[in-house]
């Protein structure tokens, strides 16, 4: 039982949720149980050696050096083995080593003021080209049908599907201003920067819903900017992207044949 | 010196005399942090309950800013930069550097003033015409700055009121460069014969320390604002990448900027300024933690050497800010190790302000309380910073409210108690009178209720996920249950608005009938209590001459339970 999640730690839906959830433990444990021991031992200092009348302080006079220096020496020694043998590798795991292309899901995430963008590449596996002057009410992505990669792209607004025990790649894109994706039960954050495409990669490891909040301040609308996260059976995702797939083009195939 | 006879307006507003420009300070910064806190009032209503009218003020505001009475989000957005520039900028810093720097570093190094006095008098009028352009912001079609205190672009190229803000930075950070050289000149030159380096008290080093580090961090950020002022401005795009498409339509910009290169010239200004806001306020607990428990400081070295370890670390941990940026994942783990090293000589000045107490006897007057509420107070900021400096629990707290409630706790919890600590401990030099010591401690037990209770709960709500500046939170499912901590919040935050009413009722009140008292009613030891209260023009009626260490505090040797440090070998 985790404790935190008595004080607002959401559930936890991803296979990296753990070993954040883990860390959160550890600080948690250490934040209350310095706290604690310090505040009781200044309270014990400033009971026993309050003014009493007759009474004359101690003229001690310490450089001290040494003395003063052993709790922020512990504390050092202490946070460089957290931060080496365990921060690194995990930082590493989740933000550094993406997985590679292949047996994963990708899909692109293209935020904007104020909305998510989802692009799945469809059964072809390849992101269909996107061009600024495209961009319409209609076309938010800009996406250019004429190339053939974009035929079979899905195009969604704020809703985000992903198979259960599947790792998804997720380019996340924004075309306007900075954005950032946000899901607290997978434990995952990441600024989206106009002009980058910044790799994110997920395993969820929970059936839901779950919100997709921007967390980065990005206009009057902010707050609103919400989508959800879906995740599916492998089966039920797959039965979605078929039924979310674009009708093929009547007349361009006939002409084809 | 000779009292000279000089108009009003060149004794009290054009004035070159530290102690009147230290004053001045004090009241235009005090003023900020209420105006600031009056901000973050309405925005509290609006987050404890999204979407109702605002009671009384609702309908002052013009109808663009609250429809119906109700807050909009842009007038949300505009209050919450400007909580954030106010506090920072115009409230705690001035007060912790320019007003307790100004009036007690002089006198405490023996000096008849600044180094530069003209100088001195600019820097604080500089200081008014940045306050005057933030104030006129509002006033403007523009309306203030909307994309929070860091103004992060593109959003704060695309919003309005992005310019009249830098503007206002300008001249606020030459206030404060001009202010950290004097300071600097001040403490090392004008020092009075035998006050060596080893003698100078705590706050005077603090003070030395924070200049440093103002003449070091804000160049880089004011090169970065004149940058974001020419994309504003002459459409430059030193922020901005090609492309980008605003709300349908394309932006006109040539591109071949990135956005995160703003992120890090502001927080190498940023985080060194979380110390230029911090170590006034540890100099002045231990001003006010020596002289009351009556023993010298425990540590004076140690602590001079963390001051100087801080002034060199807070200038490598400034990308701790930007682990989830965007910025290369590879750089987090250098700047996750400097940050976690910084916490090593924080932890050594709390342990020898600790230490301190240990053989004192105690004297519970209003500033030692605030004193010490600043050791657990601070603490829990300080600690609950651990999670977001590793980089890994970052991931998920980044943005949240937790971040919120941890650095509230380090500079209202922390900071801000320090300095009321300072105003009820140097008001008697100020004014030749003190504080009342009843309302004093009413003003205190009511602020530390408020604050924990205004801030504690921002933990929960951080922890439960909920990012921070969202005009309404119900807007996102998984905010609705924690919703009653946001009202609890907002309450706790009513509590600490009334208990600053037995404070401004005692400043004032005291300031013309408040019991008088002598030159030196704490006992104390340093310089600032060996001239007059008020000092008069000069300071001191003759040069003085220091024999010993700056805290003699119950030595045997003597009956008393002080010696002055300019008290003659006997």
């Amino acid at each position: 039982m985790n404790l935190l999640h008595l004080f607002g730690l959401p559930p936890a839906a991803s296979t990296y949720a753990a070993d954040i959830d883990f860390g959160l433990r550890l600080t948690f444990g250490a934040i209350v149980f310095v706290f604690f021991s310090w505040s009781v031992y200044l309270a014990y200092l400033v009971f026993r050696y309050r003014n009493k009348p007759g009474e004359r302080a101690e003229y001690e006079k310490s450089e001290g050096i040494s003395k003063a220096m052993i709790p922020g020496l512990v504390v050092l020694v202490l946070e460089m083995i957290l931060i080496i043998f365990w921060e690194i590798p995990v930082w590493g795991k989740i933000k550094e080593e993406m997985p590679k292309m292949g047996d994963v899901v990708e899909v692109n995430v293209l935020a904007q003021q104020f909305a998510w963008n989802i692009q799945y590449p469809g059964p072809d596996g390849k992101f269909g080209r996107r061009e600024q002057k495209l961009v319409s009410f209609s076309n938010p992505i800009g996406l250019d049908y004429n190339d053939p990669a974009a035929k079979d792209d899905i195009v969604l607004a704020n809703e985000l599907h992903l198979p259960l025990g599947k790792t998804a790649l997720i380019h996340l894109m924004s075309m306007d201003v900075i954005h950032d994706f946000a899901v607290p039960e997978f434990r995952i954050k990441q600024d989206i920067v106009p002009g980058m495409d910044i790799p994110l990669w997920v395993k969820p490891t929970k059936i839901g819903t779950f919100d997709l909040a921007c967390a980065q301040l990005c206009g009057f609308g902010h707050s609103l900017m919400v989508g959800h996260v879906v995740v599916q059976t492998p089966e039920d995702f797959a039965a979605w992207l078929k039924k979310e797939a674009p009708a093929p083009q009547a007349a361009s195939s006939a002409n084809n044949f | 010196m000779s009292e000279h006879k000089t108009s009003f307006l060149k004794k009290y507003v054009f004035s070159t005399d530290h102690k009147v420009i230290a004053l001045q300070y004090m009241f235009t910064s005090l003023s900020a942090l209420l105006i600031g806190f009056f901000f973050v009032l309405i925005m509290r209503w609006e987050l404890a309950f999204p979407g109702h009218p605002i009671p009384l003020l609702g309908r002052l505001f013009s109808a663009r800013l609250t429809p119906n009475g109700v807050m909009s989000p842009e007038f949300y957005n505009m209050l919450g930069a400007m909580h954030g520039t106010a506090m920072i900028f115009l409230g705690i810093a001035p007060l912790g550097f320019a007003a307790f720097g100004n009036y007690v570093l002089p006198l405490q190094v023996g000096a008849p003033d600044m180094a530069f006095p003209k100088i001195n008098m600019i820097s604080y009028w500089s200081f008014v015409v940045g306050c005057l352009i933030l104030a006129a912001s509002f006033f403007l079609p523009s309306g203030p700055l909307q994309s929070g205190w860091t103004a992060y672009p593109p959003l704060s190229e695309i919003t309005r009121g992005t310019t009249f803000w830098i503007l206002a930075m300008v001249f606020i950070i030459t206030s404060s460069l001009l202010g950290a050289i004097n300071f600097i000149v001040t403490g090392l030159n004008m020092r009075a014969s035998g006050l060596t380096l080893g003698r100078l008290p705590i706050f005077v080093w603090a003070q030395l320390v924070t200049s440093a580090i103002i003449l070091l961090a804000f160049p880089p950020v004011e090169g970065g604002a004149i940058l974001l002022l020419m994309d504003c401005v002459a459409h430059t795009s030193f922020y901005l990448p090609q492309g980008l498409t605003i709300l349908g339509h394309a932006s006109g910009a040539a591109g071949g900027g990135q956005p995160i290169l703003w992120q890090h010239l502001f927080w190498f200004l940023g985080h060194p300024e979380v110390y230029v806001l911090l170590l006034p306020a540890i100099g002045i607990v231990a001003e006010i933690i020596a002289n009351n428990s009556r023993k010298p400081l425990y540590g004076y070295k140690a602590m001079v050497g963390s001051l100087l370890t801080i002034l060199i670390l807070s200038f490598v941990v400034w990308a701790h800010h930007l682990y989830i940026s965007g910025m290369s994942p590879f750089l987090s783990d250098f700047f996750a190790i400097t940050t976690l090293a910084i916490s090593v000589p924080s932890v050594i000045l709390l342990t020898c302000l600790v230490f301190s107490l240990q053989g004192g006897s105690i004297r519970f007057t209003t500033p030692m309380l605030f004193a010490l509420s600043f050791l657990p107070l601070f603490g829990i900021g300080g600690l609950t910073g651990i999670p977001l400096g590793v980089t890994v629990t970052d991931i998920y707290l980044h943005d949240t409210y937790y971040v919120i409630g941890h650095f509230h706790y380090v500079v209202v919890a922390g900071i801000l108690m320090a300095l009321f600590g300072g105003i009820y401990f140097w008001f008697p030099k100020w004014f030749g009178r003190k504080m009342n010591e009843s309302l004093g401690k009413w003003h205190f037990w009511g602020t530390v209720i408020g604050i924990n209770g205004t801030f504690f709960p921002m933990f929960i709500l951080g922890l439960a996920g909920q990012s921070r500046r969202l005009w309404n939170p119900l807007a996102q499912a998984h905010n609705v249950p924690w919703q009653k901590w946001h009202v609890v919040s907002s309450v706790f935050a009513g509590i600490l608005l009334l208990a600053q009413i037995p404070f401004i009722y005692n400043f004032f009140h005291s300031l013309f009938k408040g019991e008088r008292v002598s030159d030196n009613p704490w006992e104390a030891t340093t310089l600032d209590w060996a001239c007059p209260s008020p000092p008069p023009h000069g300071n001191f009626s003759s040069p003085v001459s220091v024999y010993r260490g700056p805290y003699e505090y119950s030595p045997p040797s003597h009956r008393d339970s002080w010696v002055s440090q300019n008290a003659e070998a006997s």
